[in-house]
Parts: C-alpha cells; structure tokens; sequence
C-alpha cells in the first residue's frame, strides 16, 4: 500500500554512513579509548613504531634525494607551526584563524544537521511527501554542491555566513538521508504498541521515532562534521578574509608546502577533538543498548 | 440510558480485503459474525496465518474494516477505542526505557504526571512479580520478564476489554504455562473482556469461557464451543482432567479439517 519502490530510492544514501555501535566505532575509538587490555600496549607499540618510520622516512628522504621545496618535511611542517602559534600568521594570530573556522564549521554542523533531522524524520514518516519529493532531492544530491561556495560567496559576502551556508549543505544532505532511513525503519509494533497506549502524534515522534532513529542519525552525525570542516575551509578558499582555508590558501600562492601541511595538521586535530566529543554524546544517547564484543577492527 | 449493557465486542459481517502487491485483492477475513461479552475470556483459534490477527486489528482500530461494522462498548470503531488493551505477539517494550519508565508510559501519554504514573508503575511492577527490576532495559530480562512487563505496561490502563495476539508463542513451554496463570490471576476480578488468539489449542481451551475456531483463509467463524470448566483454573491441573480432554476433543474436531486445508495449500505452494 504504501509507495515502497518509490520512496526506496531515496535511500541512497549521501555518506554510507550506517549505524555503528559506539563502542566500536571504529579506528578513531580505538585511537581514543584504547583497548584497556595488555595487547593495548604492544598495538600503541607498533602504531608509535609505524609513525616513527614514515616521518623518520619522510625526513630522512627530503633531506637526500626529494626536493623538500615540493614536497616539505616533517621538521619544517612543525618550524611552520610553532611560527604561527608563537609568532602568529599573515592574517593575525593562528587562534583567531582557527576560531573563526570552528565558529563557521560549528554553526554549519548544527544548521544543517537540525534541518536534516526534522527534513529527514518528517518525510520519512510521510510516504505522499516523500515520494513527491523523491526527484528533487536526489537532483539536489547529485549537484556537486560544493561549488555552490562560489555562488555563496557572490551572495553572502566574504564574511562568515558564506562559509556557514556551505557547510550547511554539505551536512544536510549527510543528515537528512539517515534520519530519512531511521525514521522508515521504526518497529511498527512498536508504533501500534504506543498507539494503542494513547500516544498523541507528537508521543509519537518523541518517544518512540526519534529514540528509533537515533542510532542512524548519530551515526552520521559523524561523517557531518567532517563536512562542516570541508564546507568551512573550501568556502575560505574561494573568499575569505580569515581563517584556516585562508592559510593554506596563502600558502599555496607563496609556494609554501609547510603551509599547507601545517594548515591540514591542525584541521586534522580539530577533526579528531570533535570526534572524540561526538563520541561522548553518542554514547550517552546510547546508554540503554547492550554492549557488544566486537572487536574495534570490525569498525574501520 | 438503556438497561442492556452492550457487549464488549460485536461485530457483524466484518470483512477485510488487502491489495496484494500483483494488484488483486486478498481476503483476509470473509463476513466475521464475533460477538463477546463484558468480563468474558475468550480464545480465537485457527490454522496458522488465517487472519487471526487481523480480527484483532479490526477491534482495536489499527486497521480499518473494508466492509461490515465492528463496535467496542456499543461504539463503532472509528478510530482506537477507548479503554482497548494490546499485548503483542512480538516485543512491543522499548529497548531505550528502562521497565519502570515502559510501565508508565500508557500513563505519560494520558498526561497523568510523571510521579504519579512512576508510582502506579512500581505497583504494577511488583503484581507481575518484578520488583527489583524497575532500572533494568528489557535487553537485560529474560524473554518471559519482558513479557511481564508488556503485560504490566498494558494493565496499568486498566483496560475493559484486553486483546492478546499470541502473547506467549516465543516463550519456552514452562515459561508460558507460568504467564498463562498469571494472566488469569491478574485477569480475574477486573471484569475485562479478553480476546485471546492463539494456534495452541490447549491455552485456548484452559484460559478462555469461550473459544471461536477460524476457517482457513479468508477466516469466518466455522464453530463456537463453550468450555464450562470451572474457575479459578490451574492450568498446568486442569488440561488432565476428563473434562478438558473431551473438550480438546470437541475443537480439534472442528478445526482438524481446517488445518487439513491449510497444510494441502502449503504443500501446493511448495511444489
């Protein structure tokens, strides 16, 4: 009864990201939690080892037969950053660089992961909706939307809001497509069950579609910050009077191989900080599921 | 005001057709004649995937009928009737609450407040033999403890007339004639009407006044067979005595031929 062909093919999804359990969520968590165990330390051993190598490599190779011009190395990378965060960058201090693309890629995140959630969970419980929809929206995903920055920059200015719009579009689409998904796959007996109960319709959606749906929308949660970062640092690369995308844009106008590197390192750092905060929130939304014995290996 | 009370359930030539995903019709049940008293406990049997289930989603208003009537309390069914209770035949607890928060939660929705509906829940809790349990997620309880709790999350409000739609069919077989008797201890005395479905005839026949036997599909009602053993029941006691036997007898009869016809379509499907 229900259009399920239809609506079906909206579920390609924009990420692939499918529900992972928290407690393995993969080679990040594995990075931060640790394993807790004694085999932990002989794998932190070989991980320490592996860096040592391809840095030591790195170095040891820029210094002999590559042109460190082209392609940098390890001890100029870091000589570049303590410059920007002792002495500062062309365009002020690094902090001021880096608040201003966390303020952008933090907004954008929480714009458009709202706008994917409330989007996503309504047309997935309405099927009329969804199936009218359904070609416009995967119109709207195949866009390369990136370029949209340029078109946003022509719009909004060099300011923030540039930036931010484009981070939105790059986390709705991640969003909206799992809270699309979690909302379709609710237990229907679990729908009858509260029904029955006396549920109203907003019941409904509070208590028990977005509690279903919060294991897929968490999981992409994941992938949509990174896209905020993206979204952030390609909107500063096409126009911008600040920031990180600014930096590494500079230093690929100067030639600056460091520069750039520098930039993708901290960007990097920023990454896994908000990783590991997700992480947190994910596991304390997740409180009530049974613990599972998968190894971390299973989640990369 | 009339003098007759109506029935808890009557339903009257009720028909219900689904479009088949090929485009034709498929009859799940075919002029369903149902009619069951106030306080009255009574089974539905049939042969498997006869359209069981689908009589009790008519009742309580999940499913619409496509032709007949179906009234609840001398009200026709509209929409979810008031003072219908559920028991499903798979989980229906949720896995985020833990037990004390899904008992209470037919109460949140009617709006009672949270520290009355917690302290009504811990009450139920402790009838259906689970204090101690209330900060448990049903993925930390057996299947037969959350069973318990769908059935406390059900009875907390207070329903006249309770639908059961196989509610013990996973449970291992100890297990089950132990719920079967806690349903009929915290059945007796709240004067519910109880609509019981089940292909097992024995729980039909030790828990119900009265059990209707289906056809195979599309299920009508082929014959009704009062059981007048006395109560209060043991169910474990009770399926021994010649009574209960010359009974089983009496159904089975019934549907045998029924479930003959079931069985030679699955065979037809399979060649």
């Amino acid at each position: 009864m229900l259009p399920e062909t239809s609506t079906a093919t909206l579920t390609t999804t924009a990420t692939g990201a499918t529900p992972t359990h928290p407690r393995r969520s993969g080679f990040l968590g594995a990075l931060i939690h640790g394993r807790g165990s004694r085999s932990s330390l002989f794998v932190n051993a070989v991980r320490a080892a592996l860096v040592f190598l391809w840095l030591g490599s790195w170095e040891l190779t820029a210094r002999t037969i590559i042109d460190p011009f082209f392609y940098s190395m390890p001890s100029q990378i870091w000589a570049k950053l303590v410059t920007w965060f002792t002495v500062g960058t062309s365009q002020g201090t690094i902090w001021v660089n880096i608040s201003i693309t966390l303020q952008e890629a933090v907004l954008g995140f929480f714009i458009g992961s709202l706008a994917g959630i409330v989007l996503g969970i309504l047309l997935g419980r309405s099927p009329f909706f969804a199936d009218v929809l359904a070609p416009f929206i995967k119109g709207a995903n195949a866009i390369p939307r990136i370029v949209l920055a340029s078109l946003f920059v022509i719009w909004f200015g060099l300011g923030m809001s540039s930036k931010v719009a484009t981070a939105v579009v790059l986390v709705f689409f991640a969003v909206f497509f799992n809270a699309f998904q979690g909302a379709r796959e609710v237990d229907k007996v679990l729908v009858d069950n509260a029904r029955i109960l006396g549920a109203s319709r907003w019941d409904l959606m509070r208590t028990i579609i977005l509690p279903s749906a919060t294991s897929w929308i968490l999981a992409s949660l994941h992938v949509a910050f990174g896209f905020a970062l993206i979204g952030a640092i390609v909107g500063e690369f096409t126009g911008a009077d600040k920031g990180l995308g600014l930096l590494i844009n500079h230093s690929q106008g100067n030639f600056d191989a460091a520069g750039i590197y520098a930039g993708m390192v901290i960007t990097t750092v920023i990454a896994l900080v908000a990783e590991y905060l997700l992480t947190k929130v994910e596991l304390r939304l997740t409180a009530w599921r049974p613990p599972t014995t998968t190894s971390t290996a299973a989640g990369l | 005001m009339t003098q007759i009370t109506p029935p808890a359930i009557s339903m009257r030539a009720a028909t219900k057709k689904f479009a088949t995903p090929g485009g034709s019709a498929f009859t799940a049940l075919l002029d369903v004649d149902l009619e069951v008293a106030r306080g009255e406990f009574v089974s539905i049997v049939g042969p498997t995937g006869c359209g069981k289930s689908t009589a009790l989603s008519l009742i309580s208003g999940l499913e619409p009928a496509t032709s007949g009537t179906t009234e609840v309390n001398g009200k026709a069914v509209t929409g979810i009737p008031e003072g219908v209770g559920y028991m499903f035949q798979t989980d229906a607890v949720l896995p985020w609450k833990n037990v004390l928060d899904n008992v209470a939660i037919g109460l949140r929705y009617r709006k009672v407040d949270r520290d009355e509906a917690r302290q009504r829940a811990r009450q139920w809790i402790d009838r259906v033999g689970l204090t101690g349990f209330e900060d448990r997620y049903p993925h930390q309880l057996s299947g037969g403890m959350r069973k318990r709790v769908a059935m406390a999350q059900t009875l907390i409000t207070e329903p006249s007339l309770l639908l059961l739609d196989e509610p013990f069919g996973a449970l291992d077989v100890q297990t089950r004639e132990l719920m079967q008797d806690e349903l009929l201890r915290l059945w007796s005395g709240t004067g519910a009407a109880v609509v019981f479905v089940t292909h097992d005839l024995t729980e039909a026949i030790s828990l119900a006044d009265r059990v209707f036997v289906m056809t195979a599909g599309p299920a009508t009602i082929r014959d009704v067979v009062t059981i007048d053993l006395p109560r209060p029941r043991k169910v474990e006691e009770i399926r021994l005595t010649p009574a209960f036997t010359t009974l089983y007898r009496r159904v089975w009869d019934s549907l045998r031929e029924e479930v003959e016809i079931t069985r030679a379509r699955g065979a037809v499907r399979v060649a």
